[in-house]
């Protein structure tokens, strides 16, 4: 009874322990479904390639990666673009030296610039960074079948502007349902078929809206999939580690506890 | 070492013996290893291994994380993303280390709730007991100083709330608090210090393991009916006890690797689901994030120490009464750590003179209530200190102090003890005995669960 009481207290810890990260208040974030989601879920290379180049004709103009290495879009797991492609990609970006003591252009092992806008949050983290949607309650399982949520919430930022704006000591602020507080300093940065994507992929705002989600994703995890790998490697391992050890203690125990059942006096009541 | 008696190590070969009369080391992990163990122990007695493996996992993983990291407040956050990042299996490391603190707490708050629940703390085990709660007292300060070290938004913001309660102590608080900080707030001096004693606890706590394992090994294992085993020769402790090896390592082990199980899936499919997402935020002294909340292994005590706000009537006489030194903050510290406390006291606060909690009636649905408590306390203090959150937070901590300072002592005097089993070889033989009928209505007395 006491062990039963205390799994379900463990139990109601973790769901609290979720409840936590729901505690930061926003505005409504809806779920959408990534190919990255559960246990198995993995990148889609294609979407990644498309997240970047949404990432640096839009978001590049203001936003940074500083600790995404340009080397690491070489990833398998990644965008995993072609070596010659990510030199030729690092060469768009213009870094700070110290050494020269002046701007030079990018080699795959710079890392993506700062931010250059001091107020535009730097996104290499953002989609761990941020609590979007841990469905019903917060429990577990929810995050354990759809994520994190932090990509959702960039989604959710990204095409949830209602075309108000207003001003405020002097800065222009535009409404977005999904922004906590309903009024964010960034303009709506996506419109229909800004992006021309190679692949011919829907160029819609919510399509460019999950691609960049995803590659951001990718930029705050970008080691997701081996991470699964060897979790789905531990979890069967000791799964069958615990049908050994489970065997063995059996066996062990059963002299003593045939033993126990003889001793036994005849009526057990 | 054991006070049981059973058999000792003997060297048979003749490298054996000169090892032997030289230093005696096979022979004491042959006795600790070869104890004699109460048959009956149940499966809320395999929470000490997993936290031997638990120490075992943060030590390792820790000093390879350390190989990579940068304690400074410019580098910290670059670093602990250059581990995730560029360290081979950097992440794996981070990640196992990062939520094996959850699991050691997990593992360590089921370990104390047994041992409140079978007496485990009564005599002959209070010293058992009390190296447990420095055990306890420095993994708080070890993991709380470990989640300063990423540098985050939580780990900023966490380590100001804390080391400001220091700050509350009348009259010599704030230089506690600047000696604590190294400096007037939280910043790279507090980092280095944080990270060295972060390092340096965890070989303290190895060390308090040993003694709690030396303690305990003294006055053998307690067991589910709180029923000491016959001391009397080597034959009657047979009957009750079987040895450490294999029979409880195996058991061990393998519940050991069904937790194990679980804690892989977690760190595997969704290792930042008891973190924070503002600590992925690197830590910036000039934005406050919305909610502070420290790690959920401290929402209880957090609860306890926001609840005594200055409205609360014991707070208003405290404060009167110390012509107004004592105000709500100090209060709210104090009841924090006299929560512990009370805990730490408790051998000397139970006045029963049964061990386990199955003969007792009464304390059973007490406890029940206490387990409870901790659960509503836990949640209480990952809410925000507003709406109906504080009072809840009180009634819980009302309940903490008086089930330790009220409850215990009474019960012992009140409670009228059910006839308890005559030994523990008995004990083990009324569980299998009663285990091949079908389970039918509840059963008179809760029997171990294997």
């Amino acid at each position: 009874m006491i062990r039963k009481l205390t799994l379900t207290a463990a139990a109601a810890m973790l769901s609290v322990a979720a409840g936590a990260g729901l505690a930061a208040e926003g505005g409504h974030i809806h779920d959408v479904d990534f190919s990255f989601e559960g246990p198995f879920g993995t990148y889609d290379q294609m979407q990644l390639q498309r997240g970047l180049q949404v990432y640096t004709e839009v978001c590049s103009a203001c936003h940074g990666l500083k600790f995404v290495p340009i080397r690491t879009l070489a990833d398998e797991g990644g965008p995993a673009l072609p070596e010659d492609q990510v030199r030729a990609y690092a060469g768009n970006f213009d870094v700070f030296d110290p050494e020269l003591d002046d701007t030079r252009p990018a080699t795959p092992t710079d890392h993506f610039p700062h931010s250059s806008l001091s107020n535009a949050p730097d996104l290499s983290l953002m989609a761990k960074a941020r609590a979007g949607f841990h469905g019903p309650l917060g429990t577990g399982l929810s995050q354990l079948f759809n994520g994190i949520g932090g990509p959702e919430y960039i989604v959710n930022i990204l095409t949830s502007y209602t075309g108000e704006e207003k001003e405020q000591a002097g800065a222009l602020f535009y409404e977005n349902t999904a922004f906590p507080g309903g009024w964010i300093a960034m303009p709506p940065p996506l419109s229909d078929e800004l992006v021309e994507y190679a692949d011919g992929h829907p160029n819609d705002v919510h399509h460019m809206a999950e691609d960049v989600a995803a590659f951001l994703m990718w930029t705050a995890e970008p080691k997701m999939m081996a991470r699964k790998q060897a979790g789905f490697t531990a979890v069967t391992f000791l799964i069958v580690l615990s049908a050994l050890l489970y065997l063995t203690n059996k066996r062990i125990w059963a002299p003593h506890k045939k033993a126990a059942k003889k001793a036994m006096v005849p009526p057990a009541e | 070492m054991s006070g049981i008696p059973h058999d000792h190590y003997e060297p048979k070969t003749g490298a054996e013996k000169w090892v032997h009369s030289r230093l005696p080391i096979i022979g004491l992990i042959y006795d600790t290893i070869m104890i004699p163990t109460p048959k009956n122990l149940n499966w809320m007695w395999i929470w000490g291994i997993v936290l031997a493996f638990c120490l075992a996992l943060q030590i390792i993983t820790g000093i390879v994380l350390v190989m990579h990291y940068t304690p400074h407040v410019d580098l910290a956050f670059a670093s602990v993303e250059h581990i995730m990042r560029d360290v081979n299996g950097g992440h794996m490391l981070r990640y196992l280390h990062a939520n094996g603190a959850s699991l050691f707490f997990v593992a360590v708050y089921l370990h104390i709730f047994r041992g409140l629940f079978y007496g485990s703390y009564k005599s002959p085990r209070e010293i058992t007991w009390i190296i447990g709660m420095l055990i306890y007292l420095c993994m708080m300060g070890t993991a709380f100083m470990g989640y300063v070290l990423p540098w985050g938004q939580m780990s900023f913001w966490g380590a100001t709330v804390i080391t400001g309660l220091f700050g509350a102590i009348p009259w010599i608080g704030e230089p506690i608090q600047t000696w604590l900080l190294g400096g007037p707030a939280v910043g790279n001096p507090t980092l280095n210090r944080f990270f060295s004693l972060h390092y340096l606890l965890p070989f303290v706590i190895a060390a308090l393991v040993v003694v709690h394992i030396w303690a305990f090994h003294s006055t053998g294992n307690n067991n589910p009916s709180g029923v000491p085993v016959r001391t009397t020769d080597k034959e009657t402790v047979k009957k009750d006890t079987l040895t450490f090896w294999p029979y409880f390592v195996i058991k061990d082990l393998f519940a050991l690797a069904v937790v194990l199980v679980v804690f892989f899936a977690i760190v595997g499919f969704m290792p930042n689901y008891l973190g924070h997402p503002d600590n992925y935020i690197e830590a910036n002294p000039l934005a406050t994030p919305a909610h502070i909340v420290p790690e959920w292994y401290f929402l209880p005590f957090y609860a306890i120490l926001r609840c005594f706000t200055a409205d609360v009537w014991v707070v208003i006489i405290a404060n009167k009464l110390s012509f107004g030194i004592i105000d709500a903050k100090f209060f709210g510290v104090i009841a924090m750590f006299g929560a512990i406390v009370v805990m730490a006291l408790v051998p000397w606060l139970d006045t029963s003179s049964v061990r386990s909690g199955r003969y007792r009636p009464m304390f059973k649905g007490f406890f029940y209530v206490f387990c409870v408590d901790f659960v509503v306390l836990t949640w209480a203090g990952a809410m925000p200190a507003e709406g109906p959150y504080p009072i809840i937070a009180l009634i819980g901590s009302t309940y903490w102090f008086a089930y330790f300072l009220v409850i215990l002592p009474l019960l012992g005097i009140f409670e009228k003890p059910l006839p308890q089993v005559a030994t523990v070889e008995q004990d083990f033989i009324d569980h299998y005995g009663k285990a091949k009928e079908p389970k039918k209505g509840p059963k008179p007395v809760p029997t171990p669960a294997e």
